[in-house]
């Protein structure tokens, strides 16, 4: 077993922790304060993160990228969720289903995508379709050797900056002894094709400037060329590149942790009453015991599960366990860290209730918890024959 | 012209300080450690001149601890062609005194013969702001410290000094010694490349003892304490108050 960084591996964290520290840090007020990010700090962000060579850094060499393996990557996003969502979201990281492009596909979606010229969003959930995929109402039928396309999805992060959005569109029903079940295709969606807009979604709690969408499909038309993998495959392509996905929630769950716990461990350190540092009470020295064992387990549990994505295991319980518990941690711990600060806590000269409003969304973007629970148990059940 | 960049491991510089129990100095022990911040002012100098064709080669020292690898590590990812580490403690507490690091640095620079010497002003654990100008005597090369503009100009090097009294310029004969200050220049971050280009790069491991040198100290620390905190402070309502109070404090 070995569990320290390769000397590569520590410079990716200090580094990007460093930009996260001075790029990330230094706005985050005024994304607080207005809820929009300026478009010359985006591309600013932007162009920085192309220069030092980390833009799509989760994609391989063969397109002119990084290549970092899952535990790197897990590393990276470590980091980066100290920082607003909103403004690391131009550190960009295209969802990496885009390797399934093909044929012209590739000069249109996924090379521009990881040269940082066009940015990418991914659509599945419906008002009336969020954890239950599958029970989607957006339809594509097929209309003279195209489709057409009616429904609408919303809750999509980053449409606002998309310039494509990857669809996830049912496209016909089979009948199952269960009933019928839906096929589905993901589709390449460009912003601007007719019939397609996207709307200012719902003003959210968590992540402020970080905005959620709506997309709405008039009669849109798609050719045949727009199809992501096969047609009917949406769930095999998903089953391919989403896999790993909710890595990215565990471990910027314990990167923000960290921060949040800095916090509390000076406050804890520094805050008198009584006539003696609050540390000293164990009423709170408990709770920074607490907070740190647990922010420790969580980051032992996403890096294990990412290290073995790398081995070519199985990771689909234990990746679920690492969001599960991360994304639980992380509340628990801006909590804490709230009740260490007393008053002060809830008072916008803290970042503290920012991060705990933050935390909410954990628990539930990206497969809620009861999902990752039902993941985790029917995977051991199901080999019981229960 | 090879251009030689002397880097020291120190304690971060976000890191709150901690004096060991014993105040037999700082507590070092489980604390982040980085390249000191002039020090990478200097590397980042370095690879100004290298791509401004003034300078074809970046040799990085550090003198330490075998940790203090990761430090040239980093220089090697900023973009350092090689790195020579002199292996000089095995403790991590041991600081090695700048008369040693300036004779072992020595010794490095007459096996190496590079054109310039840039190193950071003072490092931010100790402040000695000494090593650069023992180096200086001890090579008998010329010396500009506090340097916060820096040009290579045929056989001499034009440098702007932050002095008490504003900004001096100077015309040094190479081969110099120049330390550097805050202004010179704002170092880059590592790019993913690098970092993972940095391992391939040639790291010399040496000791102390392969230059023949005498590291054994010569200051004694018998003291190290807390910086006093600061008394509260207090809320005047006026300006005649807060002249009579400043009367009162002997100030004006
Ligand atoms: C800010 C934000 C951004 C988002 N960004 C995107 C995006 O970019 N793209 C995208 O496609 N989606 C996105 N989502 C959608 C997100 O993934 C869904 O919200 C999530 O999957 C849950 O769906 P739902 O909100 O419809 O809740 P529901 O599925 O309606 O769940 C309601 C409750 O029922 C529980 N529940 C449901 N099924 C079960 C079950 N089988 N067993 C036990 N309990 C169950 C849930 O756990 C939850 O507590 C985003 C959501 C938010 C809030």
């Amino acid at each position: 077993m070995q569990f320290g960084l390769t000397e590569e591996q520590q410079m990716i964290t200090d580094t990007v922790r460093t930009f996260v520290e001075k790029e990330i840090y230094p706005h985050e007020a005024l994304i607080e304060q207005t809820g929009e990010v300026p478009h010359e700090l985006a591309q600013e962000i932007k162009q920085k993160t192309i220069d030092l060579g980390f833009y799509a850094c989760n994609f391989p060499e063969t397109v002119g990228c990084a290549g970092l393996n899952h535990l790197e990557f897990a590393l990276v996003e470590r980091e980066l969720g100290r920082g607003s969502m909103a403004l690391n979201h131009f550190f960009g990281r295209p969802q990496n289903i885009l390797m399934a492009c093909e044929g012209d596909q590739i000069d249109c979606y996924l090379m521009p995508a990881v040269r940082g010229e066009r940015m990418d969003a991914l659509a599945m959930t419906e008002p009336g379709a969020g954890s239950d995929i599958r029970g989607m109402k957006c339809t594509a039928l097929r209309e003279g050797g195209d489709w057409v396309v009616n429904g609408t999805k919303h809750f999509i992060s980053g449409a606002d900056h998309a310039d494509f959005i990857i669809v996830f569109i049912a496209t016909g029903e089979d009948q199952t002894p269960k009933g019928p079940k839906k096929r589905i295709t993901a589709f390449l969606v460009d912003r601007g094709t007719p019939g397609f807009t996207i709307r200012d979604g719902y003003k959210s709690v968590s992540h402020r400037g970080y905005k959620n969408m709506v997309l709405e499909f008039d009669d849109c038309r798609l050719p045949d060329a727009q199809v992501l993998g096969e047609v009917d495959g949406g769930f095999a392509v998903m089953n391919t590149w989403l896999y790993a996905t909710r890595i990215t929630v565990a471990t910027m769950s314990v990167g923000r942790a960290r921060r949040v716990f800095d916090y509390a461990l000076d406050y804890a350190a520094e805050r008198e009453q009584f006539g003696q540092k609050i540390g000293k009470f164990q009423g709170i020295s408990f709770q920074i015991a607490d907070m740190i064992t647990e922010i420790d387990a969580a980051d032992l549990l996403t890096l294990a599960a990412a290290n073995r994505l790398d081995a070519g295991l199985p990771a689909n319980r234990e990746i679920a366990s690492a969001k599960l518990y991360a994304s639980e941690m992380l509340s628990r711990v801006t909590d804490a860290a709230i009740q260490i600060h007393g008053g002060m806590g809830l008072m916008d000269d803290y970042p503290l209730e920012r991060f705990w409003r933050d935390a909410r969304v954990e628990r539930i973007w990206d497969g809620t918890s009861e999902i990752q629970r039902h993941i985790i148990s029917r995977e051991l059940l199901r080999a019981m024959g229960a | 012209m090879k251009v030689l960049v002397p880097v020291k491991r120190v304690i971060d510089y976000n890191v709150k300080v901690r004096v060991k129990a014993d105040g037999s100095g700082v507590d070092l022990a489980n604390v982040k450690m980085s390249m000191n911040p002039f020090d990478e002012i200097a590397v980042e100098q370095a690879i100004r001149l290298r791509e401004a064709g003034k300078a074809d080669e970046i040799v990085a020292v550090s003198i330490g601890v075998k940790q203090a690898q990761e430090t040239l590590r980093t220089a090697l990812a900023m973009g350092a062609d090689r790195a020579i580490l002199i292996e000089a403690t095995d403790d991590v507490q041991t600081d090695i005194e700048p008369l040693a690091v300036a004779k072992l640095l020595k010794a490095v620079i007459d096996a190496e013969q590079p054109g310039l010497v840039l190193a950071g002003k003072q490092a931010i654990d100790n402040d000695m702001n000494a090593t650069g100008q023992m180096l200086s005597a001890l090579l008998g090369w010329s010396q500009a410290t506090y340097a916060s503009e820096l040009d290579i100009d045929g056989d001499s090097a034009i440098v702007t000094r932050e002095v008490d009294g504003g900004l001096q310029t100077i015309k040094v004969s190479m081969p110099t010694i120049v330390t550097v200050d805050l202004r010179l220049n704002e170092p880059r971050y590592a790019s993913l490349p690098n970092i993972m280009k940095a391992k391939r790069k040639p790291m010399d491991m040496k000791t102390a003892a392969d230059y023949d040198v005498d590291i054994s100290p010569r200051l004694e620390i018998t003291a190290t304490t807390e910086p006093s905190t600061r008394a509260a402070g207090i809320i005047v309502a006026s300006v005649d108050e807060l002249i009579e109070k400043l009367k009162d404090a002997g100030a004006i």
